[in-house]
């Protein structure tokens, strides 16, 4: 996994040097993921449309709006749960970027297990509650072919410390965990595999704050350490401050603001960012 | 460095009736490596506006940004992202973290970012926190329960823990005794001696006398309707 982010940051660097300046030498070699004109109806209700943009390795973009603004529509189109009406979802692999609604479906189910990952909002949907911590994080390495029983216990029990679960609780079941514990295995099920990119839907919804802190700095060390694209969506704006570079404000289904993250939380240029930035209470 | 050239800025406030207020207009000045410019003007007048236009912070409506060749005012998210991990450092009046991440990694951060080895990154990250009189024992503790001053401290050491070439201050000797002003200011000359741009607003008109080279009144940016 580490190995693979170094050969990310190391492919990236120098090129496209010249139309960036000179300090933005690094990340020139083209978008992760491509979006153009995603649309999803409900009948005749608007899920999401017109959405487009492009996601480069290494970033983190963040996606918010109120309950039923099509956040969660628009990800779930993305990340390959639910079939969009129209539009394309470019993502970069050896053979060039392709178009993932298009795949044969063997193709885009083998993307979903490596290069992909999805972090639910309650980790009960993203682990199979009756099977040990270990085995849950094997489960993900086995579906990519890993075989070697005692090399898979090794790799569950470096990612669980990555984690900050105990080793000693690999043989226990999530269901003895905490939230935030659960939380963290799920996370830990998802990257075992070294995906490139990673889905989150709220991740951080329904847990303590002093839980949310722990995830959050667990959360920004791992896409640091392996140059991981996220896209993230939640309704809580200072969890998007400390994790997402950009983001994406979404309303009735339609994408109203876009730009860097504290640039559109200190700077809201549409009327509904606005609303929503000074409706924050302070603590 | 820093070229800013015929920049301009208004406010609309699409939830109070639309209203449209100007901020900014043709604020020209430019800053050169080893330089340290000060903004003055009063309380108001649009100098930390001006600093995060600079930063890409707040956007700008005419004019340009030139930060080592990259346009601010026209730049890709990416492209500013870039910019401030490598070239653009921003010590700003608050500190904003992670809460319960301990205070040398806080520091640390901008040069793991960078991809500095954990050791050495630390290494640096606890020199500059035993220079500011951040005492040890503070290092393993997040700074969300530190005194203002210390605070101020942990941000400076944050923003000075990676030479950028262009630095932005805001008021970085406010809050400090005098020993620590010392400290602040002896670090400023460093790295202006080092050739960093900085462009900065100090209200400590001692320290603006000793570190600024020139002075920006950012009045003359003041646009005329709201003058």
């Amino acid at each position: 996994m580490t190995a693979m982010g170094h050969d990310m940051a190391e492919a990236g660097r120098g090129a496209g040097a010249g139309e960036m300046g000179i300090f933005a030498k690094r990340k020139g070699e083209g978008p992760l993921l491509q979006v153009a004109g995603l649309r999803k109806h409900y009948g005749a209700r608007i899920g999401c449309t017109d959405v487009s943009f492009d996601l480069w390795p290494g970033e983190v973009l963040g996606i918010v709006g109120e309950s039923g603004s099509g956040k969660s529509t628009l990800l779930s189109c993305l990340a390959g749960h639910l079939a969009p009406d129209a539009g394309q979802v470019l993502f970069q692999t050896a053979d060039g970027m392709q178009d993932t609604l298009a795949m044969a479906e063997p193709a885009r189910r083998r993307l979903m297990r490596t290069d992909w990952a999805f972090v639910h909002q309650h980790a009960r949907d993203g682990l199979r509650m009756g099977v040990s911590a270990g085995g849950n994080v094997g489960e993900r390495l086995m579906a990519v072919g890993a075989r070697h029983y005692g090399q898979i216990r090794g790799a569950a029990t470096d990612w669980l410390q990555k984690v900050e679960i105990s080793a000693d609780r690999i043989d226990d079941r999530p269901s003895q965990f905490s939230g935030g514990m659960q939380q963290r295995l799920q996370i830990a099920r998802n990257l075992v595999t070294g995906p490139r990119l990673v889905f989150m839907d709220e991740p951080t919804g329904g847990l303590d704050v002093s839980v949310q802190a722990r995830l959050l700095d667990l959360l920004r060390g791992l896409v640091r350490e392996m140059g991981l694209s996220v896209i993230i969506v939640t309704h809580d704006l200072a969890v998007v401050r400390l994790l997402a570079d950009r983001l994406m404000v979404m309303k009735s289904g339609r994408v109203v603001e876009q730009g860097l993250t504290d640039q559109v939380l200190d700077d809201p240029q549409h009327g509904y960012t606005q609303l929503l930035v000074s409706s924050v209470l302070q603590v | 460095m820093i070229e800013i050239s015929g920049l301009g800025k208004s406010f609309t406030l699409h939830n109070q009736g639309g209203a449209v207020i100007p901020v900014m207009a043709g604020a020209t000045l430019s800053v050169g490596g080893g330089e340290c410019v000060g903004l003055v003007g009063r309380s108001g007048a649009g100098k930390s506006t001006l600093m995060r236009m600079v930063y890409g912070n707040y956007l700008s409506d005419v004019g340009s940004i030139l930060v080592g060749g990259l346009d601010v005012a026209r730049a890709a998210p990416r492209e500013i992202i870039a910019l401030r991990r490598e070239g653009l450092g921003y010590v700003s009046q608050f500190l904003r973290v992670v809460p319960r991440v301990p205070t040398r990694e806080v520091v640390a951060e901008p040069l793991l970012v960078l991809g500095v080895a954990r050791d050495e990154a630390l290494a640096r990250a606890e020199d500059l926190l035993a220079r500011l009189n951040i005492p040890e024992r503070l290092w393993g503790l997040s700074p969300t329960t530190f005194s203002g001053g210390e605070q101020q401290r942990v941000n400076i050491a944050r923003g000075f823990v990676h030479h950028y070439p262009a630095l932005l201050l805001d008021e970085p000797t406010a809050s400090l005794d005098a020993t620590n002003r010392e400290v602040v200011l002896g670090l400023i000359a460093e790295a202006k001696a080092r050739g960093a741009a900085i462009l900065g607003i100090f209200h400590d008109e001692g320290a603006r006398d000793r570190v600024c080279d020139r002075l920006v009144d950012v009045r003359d940016f003041t646009p005329q309707a709201a003058a």
